[in-house]
């Protein structure tokens, strides 16, 4: 019998085909084409079915020790899922939405509070991977690219190439201006990307929708126009002209002339805080609070003219660049500068802040292009460029487009690996004077001597928009259902600071400070630990050695931590005079010149 | 060379027809969001100040009384009844949607001191100065025929509490003894009392159902169990208590209501010293009313004003107060967590929501949905400062903010005196008593 079955098997195990890996059952290369695995169990069925079929009638005699599993015929077949659970989502998607609040180990006998904490990271948890799921499934649009063929530099692509390979819509999207009378232009795009403003150095003013090119307005204020700057909906505008601020609506009608704004060169506005910051020719930066009409604060940075300029959009602090090639980061609440790094030798000419935040993207008057981590305000990267780049703009998906004379250069990836060639290249007529990425379109805006050009560089614009928060293909009702949503979460000046997460974090300080306060007034420490009191045992089993001894055990927990504390505590001292000394140690090796002797030994 | 430019077709975002909704295509990338909790924080701001914006707690004052409102009792079955008595021995039930008086009953000479309608709904009973239980009807007899009691009982003292069991044909009043009385007999199956004179409130467990619980006179709180023939245990505190109630969802927790201006709540198995004490109050607290979710209650005081406490807090976390009303003696909170009923002295019963700033009836899905977020965002927020503030401030009676701010004065002097008695003499000789040890004075079993 035993080995009539053994044999059975061993066929058994020969004839049947194995049942190929599925990614849910474990690690393995499967994973990789999981989306074939679906095709596979159609197909994998047939052969094994078959295989079994020749067994039942080889081996009929033991048809009834077989398990169910073979049993196609009569009996249900118990069918499990292929696909267990929802469908997985991979990591680096789902670490795009992390927030970083993830709090380990709270104490114990904080019940209440860890239950709140675990239910809200279980809560964050699902938004992470709903939202993962959703990013990788339901977005719309793909981002555009540009590959050239075997040894064809994308960057020797000419404009009018792109424009006649891509569809008619696309293609239409490069034109030129032809704008001599009044050039140099600076320009805007409105924050869906739909509205084009235009400021001509000579006064020349005109905003027109630039996918339908439909004129809005155009308007000569017969003076100079520093910059040109759209508030927070395409129905008014900002320009900063010869001597005061002016606030135009769409049609071209002068709102308002703000005389306590005088001298400006360069615009930001901050959509979210509806502040409009202003640098001056006089060194002052100023806020406008463009909901209610007044001025929040004027910093005098006391740095001369500032006519470099540009916004961090992920914490609204205000970047600007002097001619002592230091930069400076600028909040209205403070007097000072929060950040002065020193960035170029020579003057800084231009300034960008990426769309995260992490990345800022420098030119300065010795022809360098220096890339520095915002957070940690180290530098990245740098590089030379010949000519140097006089304005730099930085898209939504990471470009960097560099103006150097009348050349437009598009660089792709700057911060991560060191770029040798540009991505793109495009010369236009006269020295570009302004550049702006147009949101969520593959498109450069170039303002120039000559005019305007609108270049194409595809893969520049974000592909998929936040419907909520800029819609270009908003109607004129949600426009205003946005504008009365926007204002009422307008956030207040008063919290922009280097890390706008801060708001929602632990404010240990405080606390610490009112935990003083609070010992001070009850004269005791409420938060105390009550020394350790051991529980009286009934029945004699509480006694006097034994008490004594659960004593000892809990004492030498608290002494643990005490002598722990200590023990830091000196290490770091330690580690502090060992410092000093070697400091010492250096300067007087370095410093020490002949003529100390002479110095006094107090003044040291 | 291979290129591809965005080029959205305008169908993919633009409504079909008028008819249509606005497509809203979302994209959740952080970065296209950013300032999440600077904004998220503005919108709690904007949440909170609404919420006190739209405050309006009050609804609707009943009027009819001819002498102050001493006794209220909920209808088992029926939301939108409520029956009261007054000081005047006059019993009225209310139709509560329609803020009408539907029937009145002169039932007892003298005050009505309490009121019981029968788990059924089908009968209420009632006990008076007069030394009567009197069971009522709920139905209103027919036109011309006179208010008859179905049932009378004369008792021997005067009755002050009544609480009819949850399920059975049984009830206990409270006066000089706690009596058990079955329905169907004159005279009381069980009597108890613990060298007491008398006692001021009984209450029945909700869900040990055998269980009762009383306030006596002597400043103890009374627990017995039915089945046996003496009471189980008591604590006795530093003051009377007035009333107390049962936590209907944790029913080992009841709460009483104190003459020293607080609450406790007790743990039924842990009476040593008080799970909280609230304190809010700045009079005599006369009445406690659990919410049936067994979170909240609310508490009726001598100063004019109710309160609403959380159960695990130790601030209350509502204010009601009008300038018309006189001590508040008795107060519900109705069946379905919506709102709260108010008996005064000056003869009226007020009916309040019980979220002041709650929006009555049908809301629609999104209004539901904002609702809610804006609840969740205030939760988050609720520690920041400029939002606590505005949370927290509430407008008080001239009257009530100087005798609290008063108290804070004493409590502060009180303190300091402790605190220097404690320095002056040895170390351990003064204990430090937290303020839940203070107001025990002893547990007898």
């Amino acid at each position: 019998m035993a080995s009539a079955e053994e044999a059975s098997k061993r066929t058994h195990v020969e004839k049947k085909k194995k049942v190929s890996e599925r990614y849910w059952q474990g690690s393995g290369e499967e994973n990789k084409d999981e989306h074939r695995s679906g095709a596979d169990v159609l197909g994998d069925q047939q052969p094994q079915q078959g295989s079994q079929t020749k067994h039942q009638i080889s081996s009929s005699t033991k048809k009834k020790k077989r398990k169910p599993e073979g049993s196609h015929g009569m009996k249900a077949v118990t069918r499990v899922d292929p696909f267990p659970g929802s469908a997985p989502v991979p990591e680096e998607k789902r670490l795009k939405f992390r927030r970083k609040m993830k709090i380990d180990q709270l104490p114990h006998h904080l019940t209440k509070i860890r239950r709140v904490v675990a239910s809200s990271q279980a809560a964050s948890e699902i938004t992470e991977n709903e939202s993962a799921r959703y990013d990788q499934l339901l977005l719309l649009e793909d981002a555009g690219y540009l590959e050239g063929d075997e040894d064809e530099d994308t960057c020797t692509i000419s404009q009018e190439d792109i424009a006649d390979a891509v569809d008619i819509t696309a293609g239409a999207k490069y034109f030129n201006l032809n704008l001599s009378q009044f050039g140099p232009y600076r320009l805007d795009y409105s924050k869906t990307g739909r509205q084009l403003l235009l400021g001509g150095k000579r006064g020349h003013v005109a905003c027109l929708d630039w996918q339908t090119k439909q004129l809005m307005c155009e308007i000569n204020v017969m003076e100079t126009v520093n910059d040109v700057k759209w508030l927070h909906s395409e129905a008014m505008y900002a320009v900063a002209q010869k001597k005061w601020l002016y606030i135009y609506d769409s049609s071209g009608i002068e709102l308002h002339c703000i005389r306590k704004f005088n001298d400006v060169l360069r615009m930001q506005f901050l959509p979210y805080h509806f502040l409009l910051a202003t640098a001056s020719a006089t060194g002052f930066l100023q806020y406008l609070d463009v909901s209610v009409g007044k001025e929040v604060a004027a910093v005098g940075t006391k740095a001369g003219r500032l006519d470099v300029m540009c916004q961090n959009p992920q914490n609204a602090v205000i970047h600007l660049g002097h001619s002592n090639g230091t930069v400076t980061l600028w909040s209205p609440n403070q007097k000072e500068a929060l950040v002065k790094m020193l960035c170029h030798q020579g003057g800084v000419r231009s300034l960008a802040v990426d769309k995260t935040g992490t990345y800022m993207v420098t030119s300065g008057m010795d022809k360098k292009l220096k890339v520095f981590d915002i957070r940690t305000f180290k530098p990245f990267q740098s590089y030379f460029l010949p000519a140097g780049a006089s304005s730099l703009a930085l898209s939504h998906r990471g470009l960097l487009s560099a103006a150097t004379g009348d050349i437009v250069q598009v660089y792709r990836d700057v911060w991560n690996t060191p770029v040798k060639k540009p991505y793109m290249a495009h010369k236009v007529h006269g020295a570009v004077w302004g550049l702006h990425f147009c949101p969520f379109e593959d498109v450069l805006g170039v303002g120039h001597g000559d005019g305007f050009t609108s270049m194409l560089v595809p893969g520049a614009g974000e592909p998929n928009f936040d419907g909520l928060d800029s819609n270009p293909y908003r109607s004129a009702k949600q426009r205003q259902e946005w504008e009365v949503k926007a204002l009422l979460e307008k956030i207040q000046p008063e919290l922009i600071t280097l890390d706008p997460g801060k708001l929602g974090q632990v404010d240990y300080a405080t606390f610490e400070q009112r935990h003083q306060d609070k010992v001070k007034a009850l004269g005791y420490d409420p938060l105390a630990k009550d020394k350790f009191k051991p529980r009286l045992r009934k029945k004699g089993r509480s006694s006097t050695g034994g008490v004594e001894r659960r004593k000892n055990q809990v004492a030498h927990e608290d002494q643990r931590e005490v002598i722990m504390a200590t023990l830091k505590e000196k290490a770091e001292t330690e580690k502090e005079r060992e410092q000093k000394k070697n400091n010492n140690k250096e300067t007087a090796a370095v410093k020490r010149s002949a003529l100390d002797r002479f110095k006094k030994r107090n003044a040291q | 060379m291979k290129v591809k430019m965005l080029s959205r077709n305008p169908d993919d975002y633009v409504r079909e027809t008028k008819y249509d909704i606005q497509r809203v295509p979302r994209n959740y990338d952080p970065t296209l969001n950013p300032f999440e909790v600077p904004r998220e924080y503005t919108r709690a701001l904007n949440a909170t100040k609404l919420e006190r914006v739209l405050a309006k707690p009050f609804l609707a004052s009943l009027d009819g009384h001819r002498d102050a409102v001493n006794c209220m009792a909920k209808h088992s079955t029926s939301l939108s009844t409520l029956l009261s008595g007054a000081c005047d021995g006059e019993v009225k039930v209310w139709n509560l949607t329609k803020h009408d008086c539907v029937r009145t009953i002169q039932a007892h000479e003298g005050f009505v001191r309490g009121m019981v309608v029968r788990f059924c709904g089908t009968s209420f009973f009632s006990i008076g100065d007069d030394k009567t239980i009197k069971q009522w009807s709920m139905e209103a007899p027919g036109y011309g025929v006179e208010e008859e009691p179905i049932n009378t009982i004369l008792g021997k003292t005067v009755f002050t509490g009544l609480d009819h069991h949850q399920k059975d044909g049984t009830f206990a009043t409270c006066g000089q003894y706690v009596d058990i009385w079955d329905e169907q007999r004159s005279t009381p199956i069980r009597s108890f009392s613990w060298g007491v004179e008398s006692f001021s409130s009984v209450r029945f467990n909700p869900v040990e159902t055998e269980l009762l619980a009383s306030c006596a006179s002597d400043r103890s709180i009374v627990l017995y169990d039915m089945r046996e023939s003496t009471p189980l245990k008591k604590v006795i505190m530093t003051m009377r208590s007035n009333t107390l109630s049962w936590n209907p969802m944790e029913a080992f927790y009841f709460t009483c209501a104190n003459e020293d201006y607080n609450l406790y709540t007790y743990d039924m198995r842990y009476l040593e010293k008080p799970v909280t004490v609230h304190m809010d109050h700045v009079s005599a607290v006369l009445d406690v009313d659990y919410a049936p979710t067994g979170r909240e209650f609310v508490s009726a005081s001598f100063d004019k004003s109710i309160r609403i406490f959380p159960k695990e807090t130790r601030h209350s976390r509502e204010v009601y107060h009008t300038k018309r009303m006189q001590h508040v003696v008795c107060v519900k909170w109705s069946a379905d967590n919506k709102y709260v009923m108010s008996g005064s002295d000056e003869m009226n019963i007020r009916l309040w929501k019980a979220n002041a700033a709650q929006k009555l009836g049908v809301l629609s899905h999104r209004e539901k949905l904002a609702a809610n977020y804006n609840q969740k965002l205030k939760e988050k927020f609720q520690h920041h400062p400029k939002v606590k503030r505005i949370a927290r401030h509430r407008h008080l009676p001239k009257h009530i903010y100087t005798e609290a701010k008063e108290h804070t004065v004493m409590r502060e002097a009180r303190r300091r005196k402790e605190r220097n008695v404690r320095k002056h003499s040895k170390p351990g000789a003064v204990p430090m008593l937290s303020e839940r040890e203070k107001h025990v004075v002893a547990v007898v079993k």
